[in-house]
């Protein structure tokens, strides 16, 4: 870091070489020169893992344990977005019950994932703290509340899922096993006692001194008929986009440059015909999910964010902690719901019968919308595939954001402070930075 | 706590642990866990933990640095510790698609391979399992701070099974099974969900990867089925590989 002042030029260099309190590897660099911030680089450097080449060849029912890898923080994404792919190839419906069930799988995830940035990663911001060790010294009953939480998340998904990362539950057409009545008591208990504690979540999250910024973005989610999205729903935004999940690739092209390791996705509204570089950066994530289907919350959540004082759709890009303490409560209360209902099954999956086909899933990730599209070969080996994942479609709205804020807190403040603003304003994206570099869209070169 | 190729599964075993996480923290001073808050990497400590591959120049730099500083260099999980799922890229039948990948000109540093740690440095403790658990990573923690080198289970993930009272999914059923082989630690997770096991611990130690490979033509896989169930999360496991490319053949 440096700070050169001589007169009225002052020339300032930022670099933050390794982020903190991120999922994966990524370093900002600033440079402000007279006032002007000149460049605004989040450089993203984790090395590529090649998932969407090393898939191919695989068979389908290897696919869920294949790219649950790609993040050990939202493998059930990964899961969820490709086995609605598969058996849309296949043209299989697995049923109400295995529907309900992915649901409360994902519930496990949204609270897990959530709860983990809140008060891992997120918090520590707004007390002066460098680590959630540090905040439970000042904050202990609300870090002893946040790690409860993240430990029925993971409670949840250990039910269907056996382990809490790279679960083993999910197949296509279904699940490998249903729990027994008794396991689903027992966690149907807890997430109804829990209920109050996420409820003073939501309300502790409120009562955070969060900067205030507003700028207009475009927030992205799915939008289903009558619940709030995560498995299914058409894709819509706040500018009047309205498409089936098949039509993304028209409406968002993947970019590739050069200080990064991820790709940048970007929105084109025209479509097809719509230049390249013409494209817009966009939100997805729980705050864009909540400003786009607030309505499609239950009564009982859109009562206890009613009391808090915070209008959903909101511009202040800060209340996205308070759209993950929102949606935890949320996912509490669905999975509650979903297991009040509970009977075990005569079998927890259809028969899958590969053909040759393509297929698309796109869900809700807790960090937002995960795109799969997978092509198979008649046995049911992957031919092709293509992953866009939330952190991608983020970064070119994160680096948009970090020129707004940074501007709107002060260019001419201490580099200290204004490297502690930048890290903050990144990670309240919750960036996945190791989902985000694992989809290089190569192009294969055959001669 | 340094990252490499991976994705974070490992290292959240310490962020999962609840309260036993803040408890670790009045026992060891964490000095560099990014993820968790601090950054020092280049610090002098006692015990470093290795989450992720080899698979880039620059990481066979970084994990020289962190070796020297470092009294006791622990991997954890299979990318640290074999590669990963992402050393597929490494294999035979895949040598030709890295060579044959275009890519920008930036991302020709990555390397052709995706390598375990101990290609390049020393390593003093290996902990299997993709991923590994909180259970794992607080007793080795506390074995080291004992001063003993914690155990290294090898048992086999099968012994586990029968004893945790599961249906054999591979005699009862057919379904081809890699717990005769593979290591244990994930509690026989995936039996018991009456799925097989897909190796996720990494070769055990004396297996009998030709029987098994008997047992699943048996069962009516095709060679090429049984090399691929060796060629998976630990691929670059050097009992596996051996497996793979012994089915592969004959099927030649």
């Amino acid at each position: 870091m440096t700070d050169n002042q001589r007169g009225e030029h002052r020339e300032m260099v930022i670099n933050v070489p390794v982020l903190a309190r991120v999922e994966g590897e990524g370093a900002l660099d600033l440079r402000i020169v007279s006032g002007e911030l000149t460049e605004c680089l989040l450089r993203i450097y984790e090395p590529p893992r090649l998932f969407e080449r090393l898939l191919v060849g695989r068979e389908f029912n290897e696919v869920p344990d294949v790219v649950a890898r790609i993040c050990g923080i939202c493998p059930v994404a990964y899961q969820m977005s490709a086995v609605h792919a598969i058996e849309q190839a296949f043209g299989i419906d697995p049923g109400p019950w295995v529907r309900a069930m992915r649901r409360v799988l994902y519930c496990g995830e949204w609270i897990e994932s959530h709860a983990l940035h809140i008060h891992l990663l997120a918090a520590p911001d707004f007390f002066a703290c460098g680590s959630v060790i540090e905040l439970a010294a000042k904050q202990p009953d609300e870090v002893r509340r946040g790690l409860r939480l993240q430990e029925l998340g993971n409670d949840l998904i250990r039910l269907l899922g056996g382990r809490a990362v790279h679960p083993v539950g999910v197949c296509p057409g279904g699940f490998y096993r249903a729990p027994t009545i008794g396991e689903v008591d027992t966690l149907r208990k807890r997430l109804h006692d829990a209920l109050a504690d996420a409820e003073a979540l939501v309300e502790w999250t409120c009562s955070l001194e969060l900067p205030v910024t507003s700028q207009s973005f475009n927030s992205v989610a799915l939008r289903h008929s009558d619940e709030y999205p995560m498995n299914q729903g058409r894709l819509v935004s706040s500018i009047g986009l309205d498409i089936s999940i098949e039509n993304y690739p028209e409406y968002f092209r993947e970019e590739h440059l050069g200080h990064s390791t991820a790709l940048y996705s970007r929105h084109y509204p025209d479509g097809a015909a719509a230049r390249d570089g013409d494209g817009q950066a966009y939100l997805v994530g729980p705050l864009a999910r909540l400003n786009l289907n607030l309505d499609r919350m239950p009564a009982a959540v859109r009562a206890v964010t009613e009391r808090c004082g915070i209008q959903f759709p909101t511009n202040n890009m800060f209340h996205s902690i308070v759209g993950r303490a929102v949606e935890i409560l949320y996912a509490i209360h669905e999975a509650a719901r979903l297991l009040d209902d509970y009977r075990v099954p005569v079998h927890p999956a259809v028969p899958v019968v590969p053909r040759a086909g393509e297929g698309y899933g796109a869900t809700e990730a807790p960090r937002g919308l995960l795109w799969h599209h997978y092509e198979f070969d008649a046995a049911g080996h992957v031919r092709q595939a293509v992953i866009v994942p939330p952190t991608s479609q983020n970064q070119a709205l994160i680096e948009q954001d970090l020129r707004t804020s940074l501007a709107e807190f002060g260019l001419d403040r201490q580099a200290d402070e204004l490297r502690q603003f930048a890290e903050t304003v990144i990670r309240n994206y919750d960036p996945c930075i190791s989902c985000a570099t694992h989809f290089l869209r190569l192009k294969v070169r055959r001669e | 706590m340094h990252k490499f190729a991976s994705c974070d599964g490992c290292q959240l075993a310490f962020l999962t642990a609840g309260e036993a996480l803040l408890d670790l923290a009045g026992l060891v001073d964490i000095v560099h866990f990014a993820e968790a808050g601090p950054v020092s990497p280049d610090a002098e400590v006692d015990i470093a933990f290795i989450e992720g591959s080899v698979s880039t120049p620059q990481d066979i730099d970084r994990i020289q640095r962190v070796r020297a500083n470092s009294r006791c260099l622990v991997t954890i999980g299979v990318c640290a510790t074999a590669g990963g799922i992402q050393a597929l890229r490494n294999l035979g039948d895949g040598d030709d698609w890295v060579a044959s990948l275009y890519a920008s000109p930036e991302y020709i540093r990555s390397l052709a391979t995706s390598d375990a740690i101990s290609r390049h440095v020393k390593v003093d403790l290996e902990l299997w399992g993709c991923p590994v658990n909180s259970r794992q990573l607080l007793a080795a923690v506390r074995a080291l701070l004992f001063g003993v080198t914690p155990p290294v289970d090898q048992e086999k993930v099968c012994a586990e099974c029968k004893r945790s009272g599961a249906v054999c999914v591979m005699v009862a059923r057919g379904v081809p099974c890699m717990g005769p082989v593979t290591r244990t630690g994930c509690g026989a997770v995936c039996p018991r969900f009456g799925r097989g096991c897909y190796a996720c611990f990494g070769p055990s130690e004396n297996i009998n990867s030709d029987a098994l490979g008997g047992w699943m033509r048996g069962l009516g896989l095709a060679p090429e089925g049984v090399a691929r169930r060796f060629r998976f999360i630990n691929a670059e496991a050097a009992e596996f590989r051996a497996a793979a490319d012994k089915a592969a053949d004959s099927g030649k």
